[in-house]
C-alpha cells in the first residue's frame, strides 16, 4: 500500500478515487494548470507574495482559542481554530488568494467560481478585485434567496453573479453552469473551484492551499498545551477546511499505540435524517461515483442519476465529496459522522451563547458534533471553525431560533 | 468492417458526408422517443441514441432539458437498453449509445457491455472519458462495443494522436471550444482542425456540437467524412404542436441534411 502521503499518483488518482473525468476540451487546461502550478510550488517569488498576502491581507494567522467555557459545558478542554476571523468570514479565502495568483501567472484574466453558502463566491470576488480581474459567479437560485447577504457582497466586490435553474438550483447545479462556461472560455478563464472536489488537480492543489490551516494549528497546539490534541473535528461539505485541518495530522492518527493520536472526525450534513433520503452525507450513504470530474462518493439512484442532496446549510448541500476524503474512509484514516439539521441549529445557538461567537451553519455541524463525541476530562478537542453565522441569520431566524 | 465502417463507406459511395443524428431515449416520452428513433434509424446513417443523465457537462440547454424531462418521467439506463433492441429489432443502422460516464459505472462496466451487446448497440461515446481514464471501460468493451472519442480544439498535437490511435469506429471532432447546442456561425479554423485530425490518421473523422443547418452542412460535407447533429433535431420536437408534427419536420431536417450533405 501507498502512503496517503505519496497521493495522488501523477494520473490524480488516490488509488481508485479522483482521476480527470472531463469532456476533452478542458484535458489541456487542466495539464496547463498542474503544470503551473508543480512550478509555482518550488518558486520562492510564488511562496513569498502568497504568504504576504495570507498575512497582511488574509490576517493570517488565525487564533488557536481556548474556549473555557464550551469546555466547561463538555467536560474536556476544548480549542477553536478561528477560520471564521479570515477575511471575507471563512477558509475559502486561503484558497482563493492562492488559485488567483496561479491565474494570474497563466495570464487568465477571468475568474469564475461556483458558490453554495456564498462564502467561496465572496473570496473569489475579492481576490478578482484585489487582482483586477473580471469575475463571474455561478449560484443556485435556491442559494441566491436564502444567503441574500452574500449575493450582495459579490455585487459589491465587482463580481456578477448568475442565478442557476437548472436540476436542483443548489450547488452542484451552480458546478455543472461553471464547468461549461469554462468548456466556454478555457483559454481565457481560470475556474477557480473553492473546494477539494473536480478533476486532478484540483482537489491536491486545493488541499495544499489549505494546510497552512492545520500547520498553524499544530504549532499553536504545541505552543499552548505542548502536546497533540486527542480529537480534531471539522464540517465536510467538498471537504476543504477538513482536509486542511487534517491533513499535518494525519501522521499523528496512524501512528503506533504508544504515541499520541490525534482522531480526526469529519463532519457531514445529515439534513432531515440520514433515513430521510434528505441529506448531504455521501460519505455515509452514497455510493462510488463520477461527479464534476472525479470518482468519489456521491448520492445517486441505482441507475447513478446523481440526486439531489439537502441541508439548512447551503455549503454543505452537495451530493459529493472531494475524492481524498474517500480515500481517507476506505483507508479508515479519518472518522467520518453526520449531524441533522436540528442538531446544528443546537450547534450554533450553543457557540453563540457560551462563547460569543456566531459560527456558520456548515461551521455549526462541527460543534454540534460535541454533543456526540465521547470525550474524557484529559481529552484536548479542537473544533475547525470554519466561518462566521452572519450570512446565517436569516435562516436561523426562519428555522425557529431567537 | 463494423457497421459503423460500412455505414461511412456507403454513404461515400452514395458521395455524401455520413450524417449522424443525436436522439435522446425518453423525450418527449419514452413511447414517442422510440418512434421517433426508429423513424430516424431508417433516413440517418448512424444514430445517436442518447442516454439522459442528471448532471450532462458537456451539453447545451437543449440537450439539458430534454434530458430532464426524460428523467422527470423515469427514464434510466435499462429501458435505454430497451430502446436500443426495440429499434435494432427493425433495422440495420449502426447504434453509439451517448452519455456519460457514471450511468456505466454504476450499471457495471461488465454487465453494461454484455447487455448492450445483446441488445444490438455498436458503440458509445462518452464525453467525460478522456483516454487517461479509458483502460478499464476499453479492456472490457474490446471486441464487443467500439468506443468513439472526442477530439477537440484545445487537444493539443499528442493527444491529438493519441485519442485517433485509440478512438474506433471514427474519430469524433467537436468543431467548438464549448458545449452542444446550435451554433449561427461555426469557427473560422475548424476546416484546419478537421484537416489536422486526417493528417494523423486514416479512420474516419466526424464533426459535432453547434451543426444546425443545412448550409453549414454543405460546408463541411467536402472537408469532413461525417456530420453530427443533435440540438437541431430535438428542437423540431421541441417547437412542434404535437409529437406527430415534431417527428414529421425533424424527418424533413435529416433529408434536407443529407441532400445538403452532397460531395461537391
Ligand atoms: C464556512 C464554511 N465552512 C465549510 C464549507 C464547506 O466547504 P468545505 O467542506 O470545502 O470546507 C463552506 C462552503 O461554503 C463554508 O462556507
Amino acid at each position: 500500500m501507498q502512503s496517503y502521503e505519496s497521493l495522488p499518483d501523477n494520473k490524480g488518482h488516490f488509488e481508485e478515487f479522483g482521476g480527470k473525468f472531463v469532456p476533452e476540451t478542458l484535458m489541456a487546461a487542466l495539464e496547463e494548470l498542474e503544470q503551473a502550478y508543480k512550478q509555482s510550488k518550488g518558486d520562492k517569488s510564488f511562496k513569498e507574495e502568497l504568504d504576504y498576502l495570507l498575512a497582511d491581507f488574509a490576517g493570517r494567522p488565525t487564533p488557536l482559542y481556548f474556549a473555557k467555557r464550551l469546555s466547561d459545558k463538555y467536560g474536556a478542554k476544548i480549542y477553536l481554530k478561528r477560520e471564521d476571523l479570515v477575511h471575507t468570514g471563512a477558509h475559502k479565502l486561503n484558497n482563493c488568494l492562492g488559485q488567483a495568483l496561479l491565474a494570474k501567472k497563466m495570464k487568465k484574466k477571468r475568474i469564475i467560481a461556483e458558490t453554495g453558502a456564498g462564502q467561496h463566491g465572496v473570496a473569489t470576488a475579492t481576490v478578482a478585485a484585489l487582482f483586477g480581474m473580471q469575475c463571474q459567479i455561478y449560484m443556485g437560485e435556491e442559494d441566491i434567496a436564502r444567503q441574500q447577504p452574500n449575493v450582495e457582497r459579490m455585487k459589491l466586490l465587482g463580481a456578477k453573479v448568475i442565478a442557476v435553474t437548472s436540476g436542483s438550483k443548489t450547488l452542484k447545479d451552480a458546478m455543472n453552469e461553471a464547468i461549461r462556461d469554462w468548456v466556454t472560455n478555457v483559454t481565457t478563464t481560470h475556474y477557480l473551484i473553492g473546494s477539494v472536489a473536480g478533476p486532478h488537480p484540483y482537489p491536491m492543489m486545493v488541499r495544499d492551499f489549505q494546510v497552512v490551516i492545520g500547520l498553524e494549528t499544530k504549532q499553536q497546539i504545541v505552543e499552548k498545551e505542548n502536546k497533540m490534541p486527542t480529537h480534531i473535528i471539522a464540517c465536510v461539505g467538498g471537504g476543504s477546511n477538513a482536509i486542511g485541518i487534517f491533513y499535518p495530522f494525519l501522521n499523528s492518527s496512524t501512528g503506533t499505540a504508544r504515541r499520541a493520536r490525534t482522531k480526526l472526525f469529519g463532519i457531514e450534513a445529515a439534513g432531515l435524517g440520514l433515513d430521510s433520503g434528505k441529506h448531504g452525507a455521501p460519505l455515509a450513504r452514497g455510493n462510488k461515483g463520477i461527479l464534476h470530474g472525479s470518482l468519489s462518493y456521491v448520492i445517486e439512484d441505482d441507475f447513478g442519476q446523481i440526486t439531489e442532496a439537502h441541508s439548512i446549510s447551503a455549503g454543505l448541500d452537495y451530493p459529493g465529496v472531494g475524492p481524498e476524503h474517500s480515500y481517507f474512509k476506505e483507508k479508515g484514516l479519518v472518522t467520518y459522522d453526520s449531524v441533522t439539521d436540528a442538531e446544528a441549529l443546537n450547534g450554533f445557538e450553543t457557540l453563540s451563547k457560551t462563547e460569543g461567537i456566531i459560527p456558520a451553519l456548515e461551521s455549526s455541524h462541527a460543534v454540534a458534533y460535541l454533543e456526540k463525541l465521547k470525550m474524557a476530562k484529559d481529552d484536548l478537542v479542537i473544533v475547525n471553525l470554519s466561518g462566521r453565522g452572519d450570512k446565517d441569520l436569516d435562516i436561523v431566524k426562519k428555522a425557529g431560533l431567537k | 468492417m463494423s457497421r459503423i465502417e460500412a455505414a461511412f463507406t456507403k454513404a461515400n459511395q452514395e458521395n455524401r458526408a455520413c450524417i449522424i443524428i443525436y436522439y435522446p431515449v425518453g423525450y418527449p416520452d419514452y413511447e414517442n422517443s422510440v418512434v421517433a428513433l426508429k423513424a430516424i434509424a431508417k433516413v440517418a446513417d448512424i444514430v445517436e441514441v442518447g442516454i439522459p443523465f442528471s448532471d450532462p457537462l458537456a451539453d447545451g440547454p437543449t440537450i439539458q432539458q430534454a434530458s430532464q424531462q426524460a428523467l422527470s418521467l423515469g427514464i434510466n439506463t435499462q429501458k435505454a437498453l430497451e430502446a436500443v433492441k426495440e429499434i435494432r429489432d427493425e433495422c440495420k443502422t449502426p447504434l453509439v449509445a451517448m452519455t456519460y460516464y457514471n450511468l456505466f459505472y454504476r450499471y457495471g462496466l461488465e454487465k453494461f457491455v454484455s447487455d448492450a451487446n445483446k441488445a444490438g448497440l455498436d458503440g458509445v461515446i462518452i464525453p467525460d472519458l478522456p483516454p487517461e481514464e479509458a483502460d478499464s471501460w476499453l479492456n472490457i468493451a474490446k471486441n464487443k462495443l467500439e468506443t468513439v472519442f472526442l477530439a477537440a480544439p484545445t487537444s493539443v498535437d499528442n493527444r491529438l494522436k493519441q485519442i485517433c490511435r485509440i478512438s474506433q469506429g471514427f474519430i469524433y471532432a467537436v468543431s467548438v471550444t464549448g458545449v452542444t447546442g446550435e451554433r449561427t456561425n461555426l469557427p473560422a479554423n475548424l476546416a484546419d482542425f478537421i484537416k489536422k485530425i486526417k493528417s494523423i490518421t486514416d479512420k474516419k473523422v466526424a464533426v459535432g456540437f453547434g451543426i444546425s443547418t443545412p448550409d453549414q452542412v454543405s460546408e463541411l460535407a467536402n472537408i469532413s467524412h461525417g456530420i453530427i447533429i443533435g440540438s437541431a433535431i430535438i428542437k423540431q420536437m421541441k417547437n412542434a404542436v404535437s409529437f406527430d408534427e415534431g417527428l414529421n419536420n425533424l424527418i424533413k431536417l435529416i433529408l434536407r441534411f443529407k441532400k445538403k450533405g452532397s460531395h461537391s
